[in-house]
């Protein structure tokens, strides 16, 4: 098939010259049911997704969103039930499949080439024929960009573009064969707020054109500014969906506490402050009073990137005793250079650190850990923990060797398991036993881990990175909850993190972090949220 | 560079293989079941095979095994089996230690034949002046540092400047090997004979035996140092960090781990018991060594490392059945008329029936794998850029 027939096929598909019969919903899941060793992760579950309808999939981590749209996009086969495309029943047995049936996915974290320019990972999908049709595929993203409403420069490579740009580069990718359903998981979660604004402004005109848009989120004012219908998955169920007349008829506040009601049922009133899970972060702080001396004092650190990135340059800040600073930036501006710098793993070319006045730039890691220096990281699985090791071990590997768990050398299983006993009880981590491979944890338990150990033995600062990224809304509350508990206790924090509400909820100064370089810092109030979201993007204008 | 960087990084999905620790996370079939099959599976399967290649060379496949059960069990000949088992302990031993951590030491013939050499060469001398039991004491003690010297350079080089460790000990082979010769033909030299070997000790200056047996204590030597391997590894810290670092380096450098004296530590030690298996064989078989001599029983050894999942005490049983067949082999390979090299190819049809029991393994979904992830990646880096 030539390109040009391809597009042509598009063109008398599209909803738009000839809308496919509006009463059949774009896609229909019937009785969907999916199951993994020892999870039921979609149960009999049916969903229709309608042309031009942004239908939300709200949904707590495990709840099976995911399965769900794997099934959909033809990455995993339902156990029994089955889909219907426009009305007529549909096997999709593989992805190839799924985007034939007219069915795009935009994945929660980019799946593009870096180092291609956008054209060329928009014709990377295109291996029938020999020679690259380059000058049809230019008039193919002229062509959805019209339809996006936005810009793109086809040469542009991709590394050098903002996430937000990535996304929309990922969203004509999703389109490019003539996709009628688009299914964006997360879209958001790596977003600045101005992109998240852009990227509403591209669905509602995706919207104008037919296209069935499934989102899926765990946050819920994202579902009721975005969503026309929400569907809410719980435990491998869909316990409802919600109709536009719903949620037209009820006010704001009256939908979120239904939405949270159904969530979580009875757990919902056990759920203190629902403000934070809907996202709601008005300046009802209070101002804390903090002693003046600074505890952890940056001055002028630099550190060479990992890869491409900028690093950290020259970057000076204090943190004040049971202070929780944060540091806001898109993605990939120097945050992890910065914690690594601090924690020790990564070697500083200039400036000093200093923890209660004594410089540590020198010191090993363990050294610092020991003096209190904790730093809990975003990559848990890649190196957070050992996967193949039990949980209890897991939760000493930062004191391997050290009395009371090794005695000259020799482990000591008891005290390890006890005190594992105890930390796991302590922060509630969900685990058969502290004998399990860690590997075999959920993501949020192993945040459990991961602060269990960094939080045990004295800590003075923590440094976290992206510390809820990727957690249900109970975890991400725990975890909240912990830091703030800490700092009330005088144990510092260093919140690193790319969702701005998290930081406006919990910080009392924000600093911004824009190309390796601390572009400011706000003391957190009503307006912080507009000045971070400007010095995020500070540099762009230049 | 920094030390995230010098260390190379483990996928995350790629399943870390860590011993017993890391058997398929989630095969289907139940853990003993599984162990079995990955690890006596290949060996049946290698032996069925060169059955059949066997008949279609026109040779009597019961017969050939026959043979090779009486020439390494029957009579005395378990023996002979036993002793050859002593050198291949140790070798096993230092590999499994260092393989553990992730690190690819494959420069063990060059630590086996250059301690081969020094201690040839010293031993008559020594044993001239000090007990013979002192000297064998001290023997065993210049043979585990000459291989751990050996090993300093790809040590130093892969702690501090990352520098692939595969490659640098395969260099440093060729040129253990060559000192080796060097030394045997130059300063070990027997000046009384002209063939070009150390001078030979005579019978009382080897190894003893163990009463009532031909068997020389080096076995016992090598069951000791295989307990020990295996305590230190399951049960001390620094076995710990080798298996944080083998596991995942990302995550021994955020844990603390002193990633580069961890490192030079792995490759001391095994180039120290891969030394003292030199010294088994030297002092308990030959009392001598010849200028160009390769016993390449590391290349043995390795895939029988593999197939017991690195595990110290699981590798015991192939490497008895290893020295089985080749000790009843020369035997059998004789009596069939064919070179000694067919059982080589039978370790091949092993190495290849390993690899395609994980390759259908994976397939089915039983997951798991006998490369860790740090080789697996290595060796797919090395593919991608061929």
């Amino acid at each position: 098939m030539s390109e040009g027939t391809r597009i042509r096929m598009h063109d008398e598909s599209a909803p738009h010259d000839s809308p496919p019969a509006a009463q059949a919903p774009a896609v229909e899941l019937l009785g969907i049911t999916k199951r993994f060793p020892g999870v039921l992760a979609n149960d009999n579950v049916n969903l229709a997704v309608r042309h031009g309808e942004v239908h939300c999939l709200l949904g707590e981590n495990g709840a099976g969103k995911s399965t769900l749209m794997s099934i959909l996009s033809g990455m995993q086969s339902p156990d029994s039930g089955h889909i219907r495309i426009d009305g007529e029943d549909a096997t999709i047995d593989s992805p190839r499949r799924a985007l034939d049936l007219g069915i795009g996915m935009v994945y929660q974290h980019s799946a593009l080439v870096p180092a291609l320019t956008v054209l060329q990972n928009l014709m990377l999908g295109e291996s029938r024929s020999l020679r690259l049709p380059v000058d049809t595929a230019r008039q193919r993203l002229r062509e959805l960009a019209s339809v996006l409403g936005i810009e793109i420069d086809p040469n542009a490579e991709v590394r050098k573009l903002a996430l937000g740009q990535q996304q929309q580069v990922e969203i004509v990718k999703a389109l490019w064969r003539g996709s009628r359903v688009l299914i964006l998981d997360e879209p958001t979660s790596m977003l600045t707020p101005q992109g998240v604004a852009d990227l509403q402004k591209v669905l509602v005109r995706l919207k104008s054109q037919g296209i069935a848009i499934v989102f899926i989120t765990h946050k819920l004012h994202e579902a009721l500014a975005i969503g026309d219908r929400i569907s809410i998955l719980k435990s491998g169920r869909l316990v409802a969906t919600f109709s536009e007349e719903v949620l037209r008829s009820r006010t704001p506040d009256e939908l979120q506490a239904l939405i949270v009601e159904t969530m979580f049922g009875e757990e919902a009133r056990a759920v203190s402050g629902v403000a934070e899970l809907q996202g709601e972060i008005e300046g009802e702080r209070k101002r804390r009073e903090l002693a003046p001396e600074p505890i952890l004092e940056l001055a002028g650190v630099s550190a060479r990137a990992e890869g491409t990135g900028p690093g950290v340059q020259e970057v000076s800040l204090a943190l004040r005793r049971g202070e929780i600073l944060g540091i806001a930036g898109v993605d990939g501006n120097g945050q992890r250079e910065l914690a690594e710098a601090i924690a020790g793993q990564r070697p500083i070319t200039t400036g000093e650190i200093r923890l209660q006045e004594a410089s540590i730039g020198h010191l090993s890691v363990s050294t610092r850990q020991r003096l209190g220096l904790r730093y809990v990281t975003d990559d848990r699985l890649g190196e957070g923990i050992v996967h193949s090791l039990s949980v209890a071990m897991n939760l000493v590997i930062k004191r391997i060797g050290q009395q009371p768990f090794w005695q000259r050398g020799i482990v000591q299983q008891g005290a390890v398991n006890k005190l594992a006993q105890e930390l796991v009880k302590d922060f509630d981590v969900r685990t058969p036993s502290v004998a399990a491979r860690a590997g075999t944890l959920s993501g949020g338990n192993i945040q459990k881990v991961l602060l269990a150990r960094e939080l045990s033995f004295d800590p003075q600062v923590v440094v976290y990175n992206k510390p809820t990224q990727g957690l249900d809304v109970k975890t991400t509350r725990l975890v909240r909850q912990r830091i703030r508990d800490q700092a009330r206790e005088g144990v510092s924090a260093l919140v690193i993190s790319t969702d701005l509400d998290e930081l406006l909820e919990m910080c009392d100064c924000i600093a911004v972090l824009y190309r390796g370089r601390l572009a400011g810092t706000v003391e957190n109030g009503p307006d912080a949220g507009e000045r971070i979201g400007e010095l995020m993007i500070g540099g762009r204008a230049a | 560079m920094t030390e995230t960087a010098e260390t190379p990084l483990a996928h995350p999905s790629i399943p870390d293989f860590v011993a017993e620790e890391s058997l398929p996370r989630e095969s289907r079939l139940s853990r003993p079941l599984d162990t079995l099959i990955r690890g006596v599976g290949p060996v049946v399967l290698a032996l069925i095979a060169g059955g059949i290649l066997l008949l279609a060379l026109g040779r009597n496949p019961v017969t050939f095994y026959g043979d090779i059960y009486q020439g390494g069990i029957t009579h005395d000949a378990w023996q002979d089996t036993v002793m050859r088992m002593a050198p291949l302990l140790l070798i096993a031993a230092g590999l499994v230690f260092i393989f553990r951590a992730n690190i690819w030491n494959l420069g063990y013939d060059g630590q086996f034949m250059l301690a081969a050499a020094m201690i040839a060469g010293f031993a008559p001398k020594l044993e001239a002046h000090l007990a013979v039991w002192l000297s064998l004491v001290l023997l065993f003690l210049v043979a585990g540092v000459t291989g751990a010297l050996w090993t300093v350079v790809p040590a130093l080089l892969k702690a501090y400047s990352g520098v692939n460790e595969i490659i640098t000990t395969l260099m440093m082979t060729f040129i253990g090997l060559s000192l080796a010769n060097v030394l045997v033909k130059g300063p070990f030299q027997d000046p009384t004979i002209n063939t070009p070997q150390t001078t030979a000790l005579p019978l009382s200056g080897m190894l003893p035996n163990i009463p009532h047996t031909r068997v020389h204590v080096g076995i016992l030597v090598a069951f000791a140092v295989i307990l020990i391997v295996h305590y230190v590894l399951t049960r001390t810290s620094l076995g710990l960090r080798l298996r944080v670092l083998g596991a995942n380096p990302r995550t021994a450098v955020h844990a603390g781990i002193g990633v580069k004296r961890l490192i030079v530590t792995a490759f001391l030690v095994s180039g120290f018991l891969i030394g003292l298996a030199a010294a088994a064989e030297i002092l308990g078989i030959w009392g001598y060594v010849r200028a160009d001599t390769n016993f390449q029983y590391g290349d043995a050894v390795i895939p029988f490392v593999f197939l017991a999942r690195l595990n110290a005490l699981a590798v015991v049983p192939f490497v008895a059945f290893y020295s089985l067949l080749s000790i009843g082999g020369e035997q059998a390979t004789q009596n069939a008329n064919l070179p000694t090299d067919f059982l080589l190819l039978i370790v091949g049809l092993i190495l290849l029936f390993m690899s395609l029991t994980e390759y259908f393994g994976r397939k089915r979904d039983l997951g798991g794998s006998y490369l860790t992830a740090g080789l697996a990646q290595a060796l797919r880096r090395k593919a991608e850029n061929a």
